[in-house]
């Protein structure tokens, strides 16, 4: 049975779809079935980060609307046969995301997947509301900064009173915490909260750590999942994060300074 | 002294005051995330009702729903301290102004919040 999961922050511009993106080609990588959808309507740009924006014909919404089968708009990606992407419409009707629709997608992609990645818009709106509702675990991505962390809190209320797991009384739906563009240089000088702060603050689990790195943005221009780039520290947190995630134990990498061996200190790589 | 601050600035500790002012405004919202959606309209009312009798001001009624064990408990405090009564004639006070009639509670289920187990 498949597990949903949805990366969900209320606060915008924190790097959900950077991370959903990520985790999901982390799973996939690691031989999990795993596709992801794009839950903001209207703001399409899971295909951009997952570098198939050329190759988008139907969405999810047309298959709601039983215009197109699942399988026409499922992309499979290029470089993992484990991974699909899942692109989400660019109609300003935002009603068009019914939750009984999604629910019969979610349970048709069930049956073919292990993960199913839910890649929520921001705000706690109708479409963060639908992302979050079927979720088993959760993903909050959550920056160092009083806002972002405010608006997380806020999500895991959310989810444990709006979601389906909490309306029909299940067992809660699981959160971790993924803080994201952490600065380890600033935390030391005290400018920023440090993760110990962020997770005392919101006291859910760690699932990891990503460190502030250029490498992110160079993923996305060439619409690659930052996992796939070896060399990068935010590629390598996030395949730790994944790995935690599927249950092994990883010890945190980028929180504590690192020794650098005078060789790279000579040559004054990170 | 001028020149050493100048060399060595003082930095302040911002990451230390964020996480202060989080914690105290994350403390007040986890406190009334949970109320239900009737709260501010119910307490418009008692306030209505009581200051028929004693002059009040919205900043004394305090109006909470918690849990004590398995009990919910819908919590009103109200503090009159030093507050000016008001006249009474014949024993009551002077009818309310005339407002649309309140819309009827249904009863026949839970309270709204009571959690369905």
């Amino acid at each position: 049975m498949a597990k949903i999961i949805v990366l969900t922050s209320g606060k915008g511009g924190v790097g959900k779809t950077t991370s959903a993106a990520a985790i999901a080609a982390g799973l996939a990588l690691r031989g999990k079935r795993t596709v992801v959808i794009d839950f903001d309507v209207g703001l399409r740009n899971l295909d951009l980060i997952m570098g198939c924006e050329r190759r988008v014909v139907f969405d999810l919404i047309n298959v709601i609307n039983g215009d197109a089968k699942l399988n026409q708009a499922l992309i499979k990606d290029k470089r993992n046969d484990n991974l699909y992407i899942f692109p989400t419409s660019q109609t300003r009707d935002k009603d068009a995301l019914r939750r009984d629709g999604v629910e019969r997608v979610l349970d048709e992609l069930k049956e073919d997947f292990d993960y199913i990645i839910c890649d929520s818009p921001a705000g706690i709106e109708h479409g963060a509301i639908t992302a979050l509702y079927f979720a088993d675990s959760a993903i909050i991505v959550t920056n160092p900064e009083v806002s972002s962390v405010r608006d997380s809190d806020r999500i895991i209320g959310i989810l444990a009173s709006k979601s389906r797991r909490a309306e029909h009384n299940l067992e809660p739906v699981d959160a971790h915490l993924l803080l994201t563009r952490y600065s380890l240089e600033r935390v030391k000088k005290g400018e920023m909260l440090s993760v110990e702060d962020v997770n005392e603050i919101l006291s859910i689990p760690l699932l990891g750590v990503i460190p502030e790195s250029e490498s992110v943005l160079r993923a996305s221009n060439t619409g690659t999942p930052i996992v796939f780039d070896p060399e990068s520290p935010a590629g390598r947190a996030y395949v730790d994060a994944v790995a935690r995630f599927l249950g092994e134990q990883r010890e945190m990498r980028f929180v504590k300074p690192e020794r650098r061996s005078l060789f790279r200190t000579l040559l004054g790589r990170a | 002294m001028r020149l050493l601050d100048f060399l060595f600035p003082e930095r302040r500790n911002t990451a230390g005051i964020a996480k202060d002012r989080l914690k105290i405004v994350l403390a007040h919202e986890r406190a009334n995330r949970d109320a239900p959606d009737f709260l501010p309209a119910l307490q418009k009312d008692l306030l209505e009702v009581v200051g028929r009798y004693v002059e009040v001001r919205s900043d004394m009624l305090r109006v909470n729903v918690g849990k004590s064990g398995d009990t919910s408990l819908l919590e009103i405090n109200l503090e009159i301290d030093g507050a000016k009564v008001k006249p009474v004639r014949n024993g009551a006070a002077p009818p309310l102004p005339k407002t649309a009639p309140a819309p009827r509670l249904d009863l026949s289920g839970p309270a709204p919040w009571v959690k369905p187990t």
